[in-house]
């Protein structure tokens, strides 16, 4: 499985209240929750937005709230990865409950721009900035990890688990 | 192998001798919570599962509380949605306005958090029940589900980080001051994915309101959980408030500790954390000349009985300064009585504080007080980012209730040990 997109460039603590609002969480409807995404820091995000873009950020993303609304925003705006220095915990479990891979990978995150293309293999967690032709190791998802994603979150990975 | 407090309680749930940091488990749950917002869309989740029933009705707890009572159109929808979900699954714990409460106060409240309990909610401030000896932690709306579904959930065991107290608060020092004393040192990341686990001497100083603060703002450093040893204090709250047998778990004397961080309690001044971040702090003698617009006094984290005891104390006899809007939310309909029946919200009416029922509103920019562009608050909540409580070009600066209590009267940021003085 790989991702590979044009990365939008955030610093630290980007927390759940800018990545989705409150006032918008009267609605649990993906798209609505998607085109609010970000705007309180970033306006432009949802315009500039394309399919199977990355997001990469410094130190503890998604810090606050447990709203699972945030990832599933980022998710449905289009989004196929998040790259950071760090993740705050709840935001990283939600992530990958929903089937968003996010990886922490600090050198990544030095090296990349706004701008920039990147490809991703999640198998490997290998992070290749195309624009500038360096690569960078991360740490790959656990094979039971990996397989969540392959089933779009936890939902499908836990229905097997009961079927059994 | 020697173990954490928190380290502890996990093992017990995962059936097993012993845990190590970092080791991935699969543990049994004593309750699972959501409200408002995490539960639609942990019901949606929910059905996909095929299962027809929770794994058990006395187990799941679901509180409309953040956009409750219903504030638009979408959010009745939302709390409609969770109602009826909670009627056809038979939750034996969901409280309807009237009888709701903010979640986090209104459970241990309701008995449903013994000490030594394994809870996840769907929400980050279910860290709170770590003030009762109990490992609980904030998910998301998928893991709320899964619960529901199985009774269990995975967790990655974590370390812990051990906070040793000494001495005792001042007057107008409270647990809210600790905690943002400690995330000030720590950062808001400072404790990323550990337990903050407190102990000695100056524990039992603390009152159970302080410990709930102070367990409330684990997150707020990132943490997993926080949590206090059980003594006296715990056990009589415990007592007062639920029917099961208390569980005492107790760190190993030789557990491992990432960090140890030693705290004279005495030496902690009132706190306030400014704009954006709740790591941003500065004791209030650096604080300096800051308007404000509003106060909030409530919430989660300070929403408690000795909360607006404290601010009653302040406010008593006195007016909330020209121009200045002062908000009091009681945490659950048992405290709102008992404020009444102490006099509390005689006090707060006659001073010119509104008193609303309870309810998360404000703090998470919901409804009941949302700043407009420029607007400035300080508020006893536990979050002030970027457009928290309103306006993305509003502010929000967080203290205890003794410190937004004495704002009130000035209109500016206040030391309470000012206001006293001036009598």
């Amino acid at each position: 499985m790989n991702a590979h997109g044009k990365a939008f460039r955030y610093g630290d603590n980007v927390d759940t209240d800018v990545i989705i609002p409150a006032r918008y969480l009267n609605t649990s409807d993906a798209k609505e929750l998607a085109s609010h995404c970000m705007e309180d820091i970033d306006k432009e995000f949802v315009n500039k937005v394309e399919e199977g873009d990355i997001m990469v950020a410094n130190k503890n993303f998604g810090c606050g709230s447990s709203r699972e609304h945030a990832p599933l925003a980022i998710k449905t705006a289009g989004i196929s990865c998040v790259i950071a220095s760090s993740f705050a915990r709840i935001f990283y479990r939600n992530s990958i409950n929903i089937g968003l891979p996010i990886l922490e990978c600090p050198e990544a995150v030095e090296g990349i721009k706004a701008g920039d293309v990147v490809d991703i293999d999640f198998a490997t967690g290998r992070i290749c900035n195309e624009t500038t032709g360096v690569c960078f190791q991360s740490e790959p998802f656990p094979p039971f990890i990996q397989e969540m994603i392959a089933n779009d979150g936890l939902v499908n990975y836990l229905k097997k688990e009961i079927a059994q | 192998m020697s173990m954490s407090m928190s380290q502890k309680i996990l093992a017990h749930h995962a059936n097993v001798d012993s845990v190590r940091s970092g080791q991935l488990i699969m543990a049994d749950l004593d309750l699972v919570l959501g409200n408002d917002i995490t539960s639609p869309v942990a019901i949606n989740q929910f059905k996909k599962f095929g299962v027809t029933e929770v794994f058990d009705k006395s187990k799941v707890a679901i509180v409309p509380d953040h956009f409750a009572p219903n504030k638009d159109i979408k959010a009745a929808t939302q709390c409609k949605m969770i109602r009826d979900f909670a009627r056809d699954k038979e939750i034996e714990n969901y409280f309807e306005i009237g009888k709701m409460g903010i979640e986090h106060a209104l459970l241990p409240e309701q008995g449903l958090v013994n000490s030594g309990d394994l809870i996840i909610g769907a929400d980050s401030h279910t860290c709170t029940y770590g003030a009762l000896g109990a490992f609980s932690t904030g998910v998301g709306s998928t893991d709320m589900a899964g619960a529901m579904a199985t009774g269990k959930a995975w967790f990655k065991v974590p370390q812990a980080m051990k906070f040793h107290l000494t001495g005792s608060l001042q007057k107008w020092v409270s647990g809210k001051d600790v905690i943002l004393h400690i995330i000030g040192m720590i950062g808001v990341d400072g404790a990323l994915y550990k337990s903050m686990e407190y102990s000695g001497p100056g524990v039992a100083s603390l009152s159970i309101d302080d410990r709930f603060t102070i367990c409330n703002m684990a997150i707020e450093a990132g943490a997993k959980n926080g949590i206090f040893p059980v003594d006296q204090v715990a056990l009589d709250y415990l007592k007062e408030h639920n029917m099961k047998t208390p569980v005492i778990v107790e760190a190993d004397e030789d557990a491992e500790y990432e960090e140890v961080f030693e705290i004279d309690l005495s030496t902690i001044r009132p706190t306030v954390a400014f704009p954006h971040l709740p790591d941003n702090t500065r004791t209030i003698d650096e604080v300096g000349k800051v308007k404000v617009d509003q106060v909030v006094i409530g919430s989660c984290t300070n929403g408690h009985i000795s909360d607006l005891r404290v601010a009653a104390e302040i406010l008593k006899g006195k007016k909330v300064a020209p121009g200045i809007r002062a908000l009091v939310f009681p945490a659950t309909q048992q405290i709102y009585l008992d404020a009444m029946e102490e006099g509390l919200l005689k006090i707060f009416v006659e001073a010119g504080v509104a008193v609303s029922t309870p309810t998360c509103g404000p703090c998470l920019g919901g409804h009941m007080g949302i700043l407009a562009e420029n607007e400035r608050a300080i508020a006893t909540t536990n979050r002030n980012f970027v457009g928290r409580m309103g306006h993305p070009g509003s502010e929000v600066y967080l203290a205890s209730p003794a410190v937004a209590a004495a704002s009130a009267l000035t209109g500016y940021i206040t030391n309470p040990e000012t206001v006293k003085e001036n009598e």
